[in-house]
C-alpha cells in the first residue's frame, strides 16, 4: 500500500465487534481510511463510518482481536479507500486490497482508484446490444447475454454454478472479436477448495494471462468481503473505460457478501429490515451491480455475472429478490434438473435476460431468434404444466396433443438445455437445434413463429 | 406571498449558517449560528453539496444530503438558501434529463462519464434564447397562473409562460416579441404598489402542490394503445394507477410502453432507483420513436428524471417530488400530463434508509410510520383540473411498485392500493410463460370504469360496457374450469366447457397479449382494439352453436379463421380497420360451412 503521513491518535474510547470508537477526532473525514496498530504491533486498515467532533466510529478490516483501548495507535491517511489498478494485474491473484496473494510482488500501480467508484451518468451510458456468445444453448438461445449487461446466476448449495461460471469464462466470445478481452474473478468468502477450482479451470483453458483474481477466503474477516468486489470492479472500470478492454466480471458468492453486510450492520447497532438485513441492502448491491455497462464513445465494456446461492433454494429470499430487481435478468439453476442429470441445470422459465430483445435478430444473431425463443418458451411452459397433470392422472389418460408436449419437454431438457461441460455451441447450432425440437409439436400450435420462418427452418 | 414561488431573477441567499459536527452517510448534523427552517434547501460542506433540513432542535439541525458525503470533515461550513427545497421551472425542461435534484445530466456529461460529487450546472440553460411572443395585455389586471406569453419549446409543446400562481396585480409592462434568455425580464407586475420583475423561470417548492381553480371528474380515458388497459382496466386522465409486480414481470417494459403511446401532451418519466441501462434505453429510443398522434419524436414531449439505484439515495427520495412538480407545471399550462414513476418502492426504501439513519421508530418491515401519508400526498397530486387561467389540464400518475418477493401483502403495495384507483397486477407465472403484458386479469381492477363508459359509448360502441363484461365473464369461467383441468385434464370436460377454455385462450392470445417489440402490435388504436375483441366474441358465439350440434372441439381449433384472429393483432394495421370486417366475414363463412356440415350429420 502507499505510505503516507497523517494525523496520529493514541487510545480509543472503545472496541466492539469490528468497530472501534475514537474520542475527539475533529479533522477526520467521513469515509477516510485509517491504520490501526494494536497492542500486538500488527497494522490493520480501517474506515471512518461516522465522522464527528466527539466520537468517531471506525470499521476495522483485519479483525479487532488484539486491540485495547489504551494501547492502540491510529493514523489517519487523509484519503478514502483506494486500490491500485494496472494492466499488468491480469494474470495475477490478489487479496481484497489489491495486494499480491500469489507470492509475487505487489503490482506497480498505473493509477490509484477510490474503490467505491462513482455513478456513471445515465445520460452517457451506451445501451448494450452486442451479442456475447457463451456457447451454452439455454443462455444464448433463450436468455441471451449482451456486453455491458449484469446477468446473475441464481444457484443453490451443491449445484454446479462454479462449473457453469468457469464454462462461460472459457467460452465467452463476441463474434468477430478476440482482442482486448479480460476476465476478473471476485471470490468472496469462498473456501480454499472453491477458489482452487476456479483457478484450475482458468488455467486449463489457457486463458490465465487475461484473468485477474481477487480472493477473500471464508475465514477472512467479514468486513473485508465488503471491499473485495469493489476492488475488483475498480480494476474492471480501469481496464474497460481507460484501456478500452471488454471485461467480464464474475463475482461469487453474493450471498456471502450480503451475510457480511448484515454482520457489520448489526455490529453497528442498525435497525434491521427483512430477515435482519439492513434496509440499504438494495442500494448497496446496486452500487456493485450498476458498475456494469458501456459508455458512449468508449470502446470497452463491463459485463457482470454475479453468482449467488439462494438460501434454502428460495427465490423470494431478500438476496435473490433484491438482486433480481437490480440486475438485467437472471439465470436460475434448478435442483430437479440437476437430479435428472441435466447439465447445465438451467430452468429457463424463471430465467430471463432483459436486454435480449435488443441484442438479437438480423445482423446480431439471426432473424428468427426472437420468435423461435418465444415459441420454445411457451411450449416448454405448457409441457411443464402437462407434466404436473400427468403426475396426477397418469400419462395414459392424456390426450394425444398433450402427450406430444410431454415428449417435447423431455427432449428439450435433454438435448437443448443439456450439453457437455466442454461443448461450445455456436448460435447457429443453438437455433437450428431449437427448430429441431419444435418438430415434436403439432403444426397448428406454432403460433408464435411466422409462416415464412416455418417454411425456411422447420425442415 | 410565497418567496420560493417568486418568478424573476431571485438572488440566491447563500450564507454560512453553521458548521457540520457529525457525518454519517447522507445524514449530517450541524451546529447552527443562524436560524434555518424545516425543509430549507441547504448547501453542505466545502463542496457545497445539495441538502435539506429534516430536523431542527435548539441550535442543532439535521440535514439530509443529496450527494455522496465521503471526504467531508466535521467543521466544514453549512450554507442556508432561505428557500424550501425547490426546482426551477421554465422552457428547456422538455427533452432534458435530470437527476433527482434537477441537475441536468446532459450538461454534466461535459465533466466526464461519472457524476462527481459537488458537480453543478444550471438546470435550465442560461445562455439559450427562446422566441417569446407576448399574449397578455399591458396595463391590465393579471391574476396568478394567467398566460403572459408563449414560447415554442419544441415543435409539439408550446410553452405558456405563466404569471407565478400567487402573484395577482397589475401588469405594468410586458416585453415585445423577441429572443430572450430564461432569466431575462419579460414582464413587470405591480402588487400592492411594489413592482416585481418576471422572467421565464419560476422556482417552486417541490413538496407543495401547485394551486388550481377546481377539481374535475376524471371522465376521459387516457388511451394507452394497450388493449388490456384500455378495454379491460381503463385509466382516466387525471387518475392514478399502480403497477405492482415482482422482478422480471415486465413493470419497466409496461411503463416504457405507456410513456411511448399514452395519449398525453407531456410525459414525465421518473426512473427512481432503477437501472442505468434502462435510462440509456429510453434515451436511445425516445428521440427515434414517433408519437402516433403528431408523428414527431417522443423526446419532444418528454422530460426524463433519472436517479439510478447507485446514485445517492436521498436524491432518489427527491426525484418523485421533482417529477410531480414538473408535471403540475405543464398541467397549469393546460396540458394533459402523464407521470410514470418507476419504482415507487425504491422511493419508499429511500425513506426507510434515511429514517433508519435518524433512528426513528420503525413501523412495518422497517418502513417509517409516515410511509402511508407520504404516498397519499404524492398520489393526491394527480387530477383533472380547471387551471388558474381557466384551461383544462390533468396529471395522471402511473406508479410501479416492486414488492419484496413479489408478495403483494407488503406495506408499499398495500398502502398504494388505498390511494390509487387502478390496480394493474403483474403476474410471475404469466411472465414465465412469456405472456406479455403479464397482467393478471382476475386480480387487476379499475375504479374508472363507470367514469369512462360514456366516452366509449359515445365514440365507439353503445354496447362497450356489455362487450367488456362478456369478455370478463369468459375469462372468469375459464379460470374456474382451469382448476378442474389441473386435476383431471382438459379432455375430461364436456365440449361446451372445452369451448369456454378455447374461447378464453383465443381471447388471451388474440387480444390480451400484445407484443411490445412488434412494429404494428406495439400500439393499437381504440377502434382496432374494440374490433378485435368483437371478432373474438363473435367467433366464440358462432362456435357455440356448432359445438351444440356435436362438432368436436378440434374442428373449431383448426379453422383458418382462428389463426387469422390470432395473427390479426400484428397483421392488421391501425389505419385499415376495414380488414377487421373482412375477418368477421371470414369467420361467418367458415362457421356457416361447419354449421351446415354438422346439421347434416345431426
Amino acid at each position: 500500500m502507499r505510505s503516507e503521513s497523517g494525523k496520529i491518535y493514541r487510545g480509543l474510547a472503545g472496541v466492539s465487534g469490528a468497530l472501534v470508537f475514537l474520542q475527539g477526532g475533529g479533522g477526520v473525514a467521513y469515509g477516510e481510511m485509517v491504520e490501526i496498530v494494536g497492542d500486538d504491533g500488527r497494522t490493520r486498515a480501517g474506515r471512518v463510518l461516522i465522522a464527528s467532533r466527539e466520537t468517531l466510529a471506525i470499521e476495522v478490516y483485519q479483525g479487532t482481536e488484539g486491540i485495547s483501548p489504551t494501547g492502540a495507535r491510529i493514523r489517519c491517511l487523509g484519503r478514502p479507500l483506494e486500490t491500485p489498478v494496472a494492466v499488468e494485474m491480469l494474470g495475477r491473484t490478489f487479496d481484497s486490497f489489491g495486494r499480491a496473494l500469489d507470492g509475487g510482488p505487489d503490482p506497480l500501480a498505473d493509477d490509484w482508484r477510490n474503490v467505491n467508484g462513482a455513478a456513471i451518468n445515465p445520460a452517457v451510458r451506451a445501451y448494450p446490444r452486442d451479442f456475447l456468445q457463451t456457447g451454452i444453448s439455454a443462455i444464448d438461445g433463450l436468455n441471451t447475454l449482451v456486453r455491458g449487461q449484469k446477468l446473475p446466476i441464481f444457484s443453490g448449495s451443491g449445484l454446479p454454478h462454479i462449473q457453469l461460471a468457469a464454462q462461460i469464462v472459457r467460452q465467452a466470445q463476441a463474434p468477430g472479436e478476440t482482442e482486448g478481452f479480460a476476465v476478473i474473478f471476485a471470490i468472496i468468502g469462498a473456501s480454499r477448495d472453491v477458489a482452487d477450482i476456479f483457478r484450475r479451470s482458468v488455467e486449463e483453458s489457457g486463458a490465465l494471462q487475461r484473468v485477474a483474481m481477487f480472493v477473500n477466503f471464508a475465514d477472512d474477516p467479514a468486513v473485508e468481503r465488503l471491499v473485495t468486489p469493489r476492488t475488483a470492479l475498480s480494476l474492471a472500470e480501469y481496464l474497460a473505460f481507460d484501456c478500452g478492454m471488454h471485461v467480464l466480471v464474475v463475482m461469487t458468492d453474493i450471498t456471502q457478501y450480503c451475510e457480511a453486510l448484515r454482520e457489520v450492520a448489526s455490529a453497528k447497532g442498525e435497525v434491521p429490515s427483512r430477515k435482519g438485513y439492513p434496509g440499504y441492502l438494495y442500494s448497496d448491491l446496486a452500487a456493485l451491480f450498476e458498475r456494469a455497462g458501456r459508455i458512449q464513445n468508449k470502446a470497452g465494456s463491463i459485463t457482470q455475472v454475479p453468482i449467488l446461492t439462494m438460501p434454502n433454494d428460495d427465490i423470494t429470499h431478500p438476496i435473490p429478490d433484491l438482486t433480481g430487481y437490480i440486475t438485467e435478468g437472471q439465470i436460475v439453476l434448478e435442483r430437479d434438473l440437476d437430479r435428472a442429470g441435466i447439465y447445465p441445470p438451467i430452468n429457463v422459465l424463471p430465467s430471463l435476460s432483459r436486454l435480449m430483445s435488443d441484442g438479437i435478430g438480423e445482423g446480431r444473431t439471426r432473424s428468427d431468434h426472437a420468435h423461435l425463443s418465444s415459441q420454445l418458451y411457451s411450449a416448454y411452459a405448457y409441457a411443464r404444466r402437462i407434466r404436473m397433470l400427468a403426475a396426477i392422472v397418469g400419462e395414459e389418460e392424456l390426450a394425444g396433443r398433450d402427450r406430444k408436449y410431454l415428449d417435447f419437454g423431455r427432449r428439450f431438457e435433454r438435448e437443448f438445455i443439456g450439453q457437455a461441460i466442454d461443448e461450445n455451441r455456436t448460435i447457429e447450432q443453438t437455433l437450428d437445434l431449437g427448430w429441431l425440437m419444435l418438430r415434436e409439436l403439432p403444426a397448428a400450435d406454432l403460433t408464435r413463429v411466422s409462416a415464412e420462418e416455418i417454411a425456411r427452418h422447420l425442415k | 406571498m410565497n418567496d420560493a414561488g417568486a418568478g424573476g431573477a431571485v438572488k440566491r441567499r447563500s450564507e454560512a449558517v453553521g458548521r457540520a459536527v457529525w457525518i454519517s452517510g447522507p445524514v449530517v448534523r450541524a451546529d447552527l449560528t443562524a436560524s434555518v427552517f424545516m425543509g430549507e434547501q441547504m448547501e453542505v460542506g466545502a463542496n457545497r453539496l445539495i441538502g435539506e433540513i429534516i430536523g431542527v432542535s435548539g441550535a442543532q439541525a439535521l440535514i439530509q444530503v443529496y450527494e455522496e458525503t465521503e471526504g467531508m470533515q466535521p467543521g466544514e461550513p453549512v450554507f442556508g438558501t432561505g428557500l424550501a427545497m425547490y426546482i426551477e421551472l421554465g422552457p428547456g425542461l422538455i427533452g432534458g434529463v435530470f437527476d433527482g435534484v434537477q441537475r441536468p445530466l446532459n450538461l454534466l456529461r461535459r465533466k466526464g462519464p461519472f457524476v462527481e460529487k459537488g458537480a453543478k450546472a444550471d438546470p435550465l440553460d442560461p445562455a439559450r434564447r427562446w422566441r417569446f411572443v407576448p399574449k397578455a395585455t399591458p396595463l391590465a389586471k393579471i391574476r396568478g397562473g394567467e398566460v403572459l406569453g408563449v414560447v415554442p419549446e419544441t415543435p409539439v409543446v408550446e410553452h405558456r409562460v405563466l404569471a407565478p400562481p400567487d402573484w395577482s396585480g397589475d401588469l405594468v409592462a410586458i416585453a415585445p416579441e423577441g429572443d430572450y434568455a430564461v432569466r431575462d425580464r419579460i414582464a413587470t407586475i405591480r402588487i400592492d404598489g411594489r413592482e416585481f420583475p418576471v422572467s421565464m423561470v419560476q422556482r417552486w417548492p417541490v413538496k407543495q402542490a401547485r394551486p388550481y381553480q377546481e377539481h374535475l371528474r376524471p371522465i376521459v380515458p387516457l388511451i394507452t394503445g394497450q388493449r388490456v388497459f384500455d378495454l379491460f382496466f381503463p385509466l382516466a386522465k387525471g387518475g392514478s394507477a399502480a403497477i405492482p409486480g415482482g422482478f422480471g414481470t415486465g413493470k419497466t417494459v409496461t411503463q416504457h410502453q405507456l410513456s411511448k403511446w399514452a395519449e398525453a401532451d407531456v410525459i414525465v418519466y421518473v426512473g427512481c432507483g432503477e437501472r442505468g441501462n434502462e435510462m440509456a434505453e429510453v434515451l436511445m429510443d425516445f428521440p427515434k420513436l414517433s408519437d402516433p398522434r403528431t408523428g414527431r419524436p417522443l423526446m419532444e414531449k418528454t422530460v426524463l428524471i433519472g436517479n439510478t439505484s447507485n446514485m445517492p439515495v436521498a436524491a432518489r427520495e427527491a426525484s418523485i417530488y421533482t417529477g410531480i412538480t414538473m408535471a403540475e407545471y405543464y398541467r397549469d399550462m393546460g396540458y394533459h400530463v402523464a407521470l410514470m414513476a418507476d419504482s415507487t418502492s425504491r422511493w419508499a426504501e429511500a425513506l426507510r434508509e434515511v429514517s433508519a439513519r435518524l433512528e426513528e421508530m420503525p413501523a412495518e418491515e422497517g418502513f417509517p410510520a409516515y410511509l402511508a401519508t407520504r404516498l397519499a400526498q404524492f398520489y393526491e397530486r394527480a387530477g383533472r383540473v380547471r387551471t388558474l387561467s381557466g384551461r383544462e389540464g390533468s396529471v395522471t400518475i402511473i406508479g410501479a411498485v416492486s414488492p419484496a418477493g413479489g408478495d403483494f401483502s407488503e406495506p408499499v403495495t398495500q398502502h398504494t392500493k388505498r390511494f390509487t384507483r387502478c390496480f394493474w397486477a403483474l403476474d410471475k407465472d404469466l411472465a414465465g410463460a412469456r405472456y406479455f403484458p403479464a397482467i393478471n386479469y382476475l386480480e387487476s381492477y379499475s375504479g374508472y370504469l363507470d367514469d369512462v363508459s360514456e366516452w366509449w359509448r359515445d365514440r365507439y360502441d353503445p354496447k362497450w360496457r356489455d362487450i367488456r363484461e362478456q369478455a370478463m365473464q369468459l375469462l372468469q369461467e375459464d379460470d374456474r374450469l382451469q382448476r378442474i383441468v389441473r386435476l383431471v385434464g382438459e379432455d375430461a370436460l364436456p365440449d361446451e366447457q372445452r369451448l369456454i377454455i378455447e374461447g378464453s385462450r383465443l381471447l388471451q392470445e388474440g387480444c390480451l397479449q400484445q407484443n411490445a417489440n412488434d412494429p404494428v402490435d406495439t400500439y393499437c388504436r381504440p377502434e382496432k382494439q374494440l374490433g378485435l375483441l368483437k371478432a373474438i366474441l363473435h367467433f366464440v358465439s358462432r362456435a357455440k352453436e356448432i359445438v351444440k350440434r356435436g362438432a368436436p372441439i378440434h374442428r373449431i381449433r383448426e379453422t383458418p379463421a382462428r389463426e387469422s384472429i390470432v395473427r390479426a393483432k400484428d397483421k392488421i394495421p391501425n389505419d385499415h380497420p376495414e380488414l377487421l370486417d373482412e375477418l368477421v366475414a371470414a369467420i361467418d363463412r367458415e362457421m356457416d360451412a361447419l354449421y351446415a356440415e354438422f346439421q347434416k350429420v345431426g
